[in-house]
């Protein structure tokens, strides 16, 4: 079985994140870079699925130079090779030139099932996963909290909000993961080593075949017209509790007529 | 003056609140129309949705919408699109429905807008990205707007309207009929609101301190009718179940009440409740983030405090 994981270098988690003046896109110079917290639960299960049935995983991202650490990172965690589009005409581009650069990248290598983590902490749309398997024509099975492979076919339980459904369709297909789903492995230290030695394939948009006109800030089918910081909240009233904490809020519940 | 298309969610036949808040938005940039996705719509449906504003409800009874996951169901708008020509089109930003938009982007050569919280007569919309932390104005440039819009962001209103039922015959290719739905699993949340449409959240953290304490929590949300959210520390900790996470991770709630009880409000959990309207805050360290975000907080223990706040609200309610 070959497995494609779509990963995505983020600003850290814990950092707070903002825009740049100069053309409102994420501001990546400010903080670290991290893997995307969910693309680590797509690493994981992807290294499950093939312990259980065999293959191979090949990790993709699309970033700047430095989203390399990130390829590395997969890498030491147990994938097998990596795919680094790398290009200064990919800066800005939106989700729709994303998954365009992901789908054409995708398409014709043979994988039996392409994963997502379900959604980026910085962007946090969750509209990536869809869109690819919309442009390859591919069975979608987003938003699993369990996957099991069959043969030929897959089948998931995908998070709803009254429970979860269990969905079933032919391979390749379209995966994305939920942190459900399992706990990611931290790579070893004979992981570490052997990345250094496992094959990354750079690709530029020329490399790679795409149409430029197609990616990047100018193409975005929708524009930041402004942003500003969020106005600082008025500072709210904070007491301690003397034995009375409970009903002071109450009594704040009351006059706000809540209660 | 353009249609403005808007997706309607059901539960069990029942018109979500959500759907009423579209159509509301919707009522705003031009002539709000319903579209109803899959079987179960019935008169009564159609009429709260007539109540709140929609001039022209499309309904596509159709089983294969929702028994093969999203796919057909972003092949039907845009069908609808061809033939109404909207001038926008809204879904609730749910998980479902920010999937949804984006296959129908792509079909349909739009740009797409998620979570936003608001949006103006020219179609700019209004997001709240970074955890609430940055305030963002986009305009889709090409193709049709089609825009995702938080849920509790707009309040429905009464706005009548003919409501004029237009059955759309759709047709779904086999294509999209690729991933199917075999079984529906309904966890059993004991009859509290959904989390991510609550008007109220009561959540609790680490200070709660084992799964036995989101009992004092459960009893607070039961007293206002609240539902139950819990920060990742608790959730990781195994504590309360998965699905009931607020926070960057988690799910990203709006309500007009938030109670947080024993959250210390790292980045990760502001991320999914930072634009709630009016937030509480019960913690033991008085220099823990989350005041930051407090309309009223109390320093002190969340098992004295909680308790009396709840019997005090049973008891307001007489």
């Amino acid at each position: 079985m070959k497995i494609a994981v779509c990963v995505k270098q983020v600003p850290d988690t814990w950092a707070e994140k903002k825009l740049r003046d100069d053309d409102s896109t994420l501001d990546r110079e400010a903080a670290d870079g991290v893997m995307n917290e969910l693309d680590e639960y797509a690493v994981e299960e992807a290294l499950r699925l093939i312990e259980a049935h065999g293959g191979e995983v090949v990790v993709v991202t699309m970033g700047p130079e430095r989203a390399a650490e990130t390829v590395r990172k997969a890498l030491s965690m147990g994938a097998d090779a990596g795919v680094h589009l790398v290009d200064d005409a990919f800066q800005g581009s939106d989700a729709l030139a994303t998954s365009y650069a992901l789908a054409e990248v995708l398409s014709g290598r043979g994988f039996d099932l392409i994963l997502f983590g379900s959604e980026s902490t910085d962007a946090r749309m969750s509209v990536v996963p869809a869109m690819v398997a919309e442009r390859l024509g591919l069975p979608q099975v987003t938003f699993a909290q369990k996957v099991n492979v069959d043969g030929a076919s897959v089948s998931i339980e995908r998070l709803t909000e009254y429970g979860f459904d269990t969905v079933e369709a032919a391979m390749p297909a379209v995966i994305s993961v939920v942190e459900k789903i399992n706990e990611p492995r931290y790579p070893s230290f004979k992981g570490i080593m052997a990345a250094k030695k496992k094959p990354v394939e750079t690709l530029t948009v020329a490399d790679a075949g795409l149409d430029a006109a197609q990616l990047g800030l100018a193409a975005a089918w929708s524009t930041v017209a402004q942003f500003a910081a969020r106005p600082p909240k008025a500072a709210g009233t904070v007491v301690t509790d003397e034995g009375d904490g409970g009903s002071k809020i109450a009594q704040y519940l009351s006059e706000q007529k809540f209660v | 003056m353009a249609e403005i298309l808007t997706v309607v969610e059901s539960a069990n036949g029942a018109v979500k609140k959500v759907s009423l808040e579209l159509l509301a938005l919707a009522g705003k940039l031009g002539e709000p129309a319903a579209v109803w996705l899959g079987p179960g719509y019935s008169d009564e449906a159609g009429a709260v949705l007539a109540e709140h504003g929609a001039a022209k409800i499309y309904v596509a009874d159709n089983a294969d919408l929702v028994d093969y996951v999203v796919a057909p169901k972003a092949e039907a708008l845009a069908q609808i699109m061809q033939t109404a020509n909207p001038g926008a089109v809204l879904i609730a930003s749910s998980a479902e429905g920010k999937e949804i938009a984006a296959r129908l982007a792509v079909k349909t050569g739009s740009g797409v807008i998620t979570d936003a919280v608001d949006v103006a007569a020219d179609l700019t919309a209004t997001q709240s990205v970074f955890g609430g932390s940055t305030i963002v104005q986009s305009k889709v440039t090409t193709g049709t707007p089609i825009i995702t819009v938080r849920v509790n962001s707009i309040a429905p209103e009464a706005a009548p309207a003919a409501g004029t039922r237009v059955d759309v015959a759709v047709d779904v290719s086999e294509a999209a009929k690729s991933a199917k739905v075999t079984d529906r699993t309904v966890a059993a949340k004991g009859g509290r609101p959904e989390l991510a449409e609550a008007a109220i959240v009561v959540s609790g953290g680490r200070g709660v301190n084992g799964a036995d304490g989101f009992g004092v929590i459960e009893a607070l949300a039961d007293s206002l009718g609240a539902a139950v959210g819990a920060s990742r520390a608790a959730t990781d900790a195994g504590w309360y179940p998965h699905q009931y996470q607020v926070g960057q991770t988690g799910k990203t709630v709006s309500p007009q009440l938030y109670i947080a009880n024993g959250i210390s409000g790292a980045i990760q959990h502001r991320a999914g409740m930072q634009t709630s309207k009016t937030v509480i805050v019960v913690n033991k360290d008085p220099e823990a983030p989350i005041f930051e975000l407090a309309d009223f907080g109390v320093v002190g223990d969340l098992f004295s405090v909680v308790p009396q706040l709840t019997d005090e609200i049973n008891k307001r309610k007489g």
